[in-house]
């Protein structure tokens, strides 16, 4: 029943979070609260008995892929404007919705690490289900998923590289 | 059968709510870093409904599919945001709107 109540909390935090992440006019704030998103999806994964997709959820989307969002926008160079928008930035009124929202999902994490019988769904599919399957039936798809990191990996060095060397040269013409 | 405890339409509606959200978001929005981050709240709901029928139906499935959306979208941000990295070099805006023209 606890984990009726907790799913639906969880999905309101998410959708609220998602929509304000949709209309913030700054992409730092939109990226905080869009993280607050994935967190909120991570708890309902672990609700519903996939405990090893909310960790990948929070190691590789909440992680990885938001981390380079944040690298490119600070590579993108707010230059002296970004000064004023860091002292900006730790103004309250910034951090205090996300932050709001991520201690609803850290009271629920709470509950459920201190009740050890807790409102975990009553089948969990483990991790080793998965990864039976993912390398039995599905090794195809594992080999084509392996290409398309490759070819990714790839065309962001290709397209990065440029972006590099580019700006070496227009360096180097000036001085 | 029933391996869930939470009624599955919730989960989906849940799913879709998500979904719109960032199809509007992408329709709404100009910035390509907002263009890029609706796509990854639009892949997320899609991997949501994935692992909650896998669940549901208690089998494995649902989240072998859904490490393959996690890697599409690894790969699609990094290329993604290499493009991004170009727009800015060459057109000095973010604003997909100056780059909707092809150098035919």
């Amino acid at each position: 029943m606890l984990e009726i109540v907790f799913f639906y909390i969880a999905a309101t935090v998410a959708l609220i979070a998602t929509v304000m992440a949709m209309t913030r006019a700054n992409a730092i704030h939109a990226l905080i609260y869009l993280i607050v998103s994935l967190l909120a999806v991570a708890v309902i994964f672990f609700l519903i008995g996939a405990p090893f997709a909310a960790a990948l959820e929070i190691v590789i989307y909440a992680g990885a892929i938001m981390v380079l969002f944040v690298f490119v926008i600070m590579m993108l160079n707010l230059g002296e404007k970004g000064d004023k928008q860091e002292r900006q930035w730790l103004k309250p009124g910034i951090w205090a919705g996300p932050a709001i929202l991520s201690v609803i999902l850290l009271v629920e994490l709470l509950i459920v690490i201190g009740d050890v019988n807790g409102p975990v769904s009553v089948s969990a599919v483990s991790a080793k289900e998965v990864g039976l399957s993912l390398f039995g039936p599905y090794v195809l798809a594992v080999e084509i998923a392996a290409m398309l990191l490759l070819a990714g990996l790839v065309g962001s060095f290709h397209l990065g590289r440029r972006y590099l060397e580019r700006d070496h040269i227009e360096k180097g013409s000036s001085q | 059968m029933d391996g869930l405890n939470i009624p599955l339409n919730h989960i989906l509606l849940v799913s879709s709510l998500l979904f719109a959200i960032g199809m509007l978001g992408l329709m709404i929005r100009r910035n390509i870093i907002f263009i890029l981050m609706s796509l990854e709240v639009m892949l997320n709901a899609a991997a949501l409904a994935f692992v909650a029928a896998g669940a549901h139906w208690e089998q494995p499935d649902g989240q072998v599919v859904f490490m393959l959306i996690l890697t599409v979208a690894a790969a699609e941000v990094a290329v993604g945001l290499g493009l991004v990295l170009q727009v800015q070099k060459r057109f000095k805006t973010l604003d997909m709107d100056h780059a909707n023209r092809m150098q035919g």
